[in-house]
């Protein structure tokens, strides 16, 4: 397949031949890993800019060490201290870069649509989103893909139930897209608070008890839950979340007997995830962070080589 | 209101790129499933010859078609020999030197080594041997798995054009050609038949240079 995609702003565009690829590639990315030298030429001479505009632990991280593996120079530019805290425009940041002969531009920012501007304004670089604002997280949604493939094989037909803040979730929208477009049939759950009102146009279902939609799923996907949404009234308390929407033993003893249970990371533990779920059997956490890392070195390898 | 929309209606990323697929015709085969049988049973019986045994001796197959005659190799080497050797895949493409100038990145394909290579005998498997890029490749994948022993190369066809000091330590056949044609190695496993055919470009070449 000829890879034909310069950015990754969105899945959007995404065929579900070309996911499929897609993970192909991410699963060779992945052999790497487990090398002694962890270190490739392929993107030799190429320059990769972090543009982190919001906190970013793991993702940023794994694009700098994916770019490492695959021999690009990875340059980390966080809000804190840059440019941008001295009041300098989006527009200007831009030609910096251009000036600074940056072939990868990753960027994450709290406004939604930033990374597509910046992919519309640079005119050599790619642009790969690392999350803009609720709008979209496209290789957290890859990376979800991924582990579930090489957890459950085949997606197609498989049942997933997506727990907890939806509403501000830009993992979420992400993942209903990515996950949907593999033939996965995805349920929502969680207070009724934080949920989109056209769940049913994005062609998934809602259900409010958590028990009802985990019930037989093979992929139990819990979001993160930011404390600040009790001070907005939007949840009852802490406990009560965690007693009904929280991932539970419980509540993943009944999922399918294969089912494996997600969570994007950074954890709460207690809140939306016990402890004894998140370490448990059933959970693919850490080897969803591991491909996060080989997911990332697949889409700088794709995207950034060749003469475009 | 606006919080709650769910996507944002967007183009796509508009980052579309078409480009012209080169076009071969089929000039004339070379080696039948035969022959092809022939020459690798005759290198299984060198590769022991020269290494005194097959203690120590991993086959590494080059993707795509070198991983199938390694299988051959190492299938013909259990019959004969009685002996099973390690045989893995290898992967070259993010060591290829030419990959900052292709207008396409190329596909990946699996890597994987049975064992450590290290103090191992390493006798690399490809399909043709023609400029000896791949080879260089091949040989610093291998130096970042390990170092072994020796690296040893088998070609089924050695087609000539070197551009780098490369030889081959067994060679299945010799056929000299001009640049302006491929030869084209097929493995059942892949393309329904095994044999060897050389093709030519249609509409001729801008750079072809005769052997």
């Amino acid at each position: 397949m000829e890879w034909r995609h310069k950015n990754l702003i969105s899945l959007e565009g995404w065929t579900r031949e070309e996911l499929s690829f897609f993970l192909d590639q991410t699963e060779y990315m992945e052999e790497l890993l487990n090398r002694p030298i962890k270190k490739v030429p392929a993107l030799r001479g190429k320059i990769v800019v972090n543009c982190f505009f919001e906190n970013s632990t793991r993702t940023r991280s794994s694009f700098e060490i994916a770019g490492k593996v695959l021999s690009a120079d990875v340059i980390n530019w966080s809000s804190s201290g840059s440019s941008a805290s001295k009041g300098e425009t989006l527009r200007d940041t831009v030609w910096t870069l251009e000036a600074m002969a940056a072939d990868g531009v990753v960027v994450r920012h709290g406004e939604v649509g930033v990374p597509d501007y910046l992919a519309k304004k640079l005119k050599k670089a790619s642009v790969f989103n690392a999350g803009d604002g609720t709008n979209g997280h496209p290789t957290q949604a890859l990376l979800d893909l991924y582990t579930a493939r090489q957890k459950l094989g085949n997606l197609e037909g498989a049942r997933m139930a997506i727990i907890g803040d939806v509403l501000h979730s830009r993992v979420a929208r992400s993942d209903i897209q990515a996950f949907r477009k593999m033939g996965v049939h995805v349920t929502l759950s969680g207070p009724a608070t934080l949920m989109p009102e056209n769940t049913a146009s994005l062609g998934v279902e809602y259900v409010s008890d958590a028990r009802e939609a985990a019930s037989g799923k093979d992929i139990l996907y819990f979001l993160r839950m930011q404390r600040e949404r009790q001070e907005d009234g939007l949840i009852p308390s802490i406990d009560e979340y965690h007693r009904r929407w929280g991932a539970t033993d419980s509540l993943v003893s009944l999922a399918s007997p294969r089912a494996v249970v997600m969570h994007p990371g950074p954890m709460n533990r207690g809140m939306e995830i016990a402890s004894s779920v998140a370490d448990g059997p059933r959970s693919v956490i850490l080897e969803q962070v591991r491909s996060g890392v080989a997911v990332r070195m697949a889409l700088l390898y794709l995207c950034l080589g060749g003469v475009r | 209101m606006g919080e709650r929309l769910f996507f944002m209606t967007k183009k796509g990323d508009g980052d579309v790129t078409a480009k012209p697929e080169k076009k071969w015709s089929e000039k004339a085969t070379v080696l039948s499933a035969g022959d092809m049988e022939r020459i690798l049973r005759r290198i299984a019986v060198e590769i022991v010859e020269r290494n005194k045994g097959l203690e120590n001796v991993i086959l590494l197959g080059i993707q795509r078609r070198g991983v199938y005659l390694a299988a051959r190799l190492r299938e013909m080497l259990r019959e004969g020999e009685k002996v099973k050797v390690p045989t893995g895949e290898l992967d070259i493409t993010l060591y290829r030197d030419d990959i900052s100038t292709l207008s396409d990145q190329p596909v990946v394909h699996s890597t994987s080594v049975p064992c450590d290579i290290s103090g191992k005998r390493v006798i690399l498997v490809d399909d043709v041997l023609f400029t000896g890029r791949t080879v260089r490749a091949a040989l610093d994948a291998i130096t970042d798995l390990g170092r072994p022993e020796r690296v040893q190369l088998v070609v089924l066809v050695d087609r000539g054009h070197r551009e780098l000091p490369i030889a081959a330590d067994y060679v299945g056949k010799t056929i000299p050609t001009s640049r302006s044609e491929n030869v084209e190695v097929r493995v059942t496993e892949l393309d329904g038949n095994d044999s060897v055919v050389i093709c030519e470009r249609i509409g001729g070449d801008e750079d072809g240079v005769e052997a």
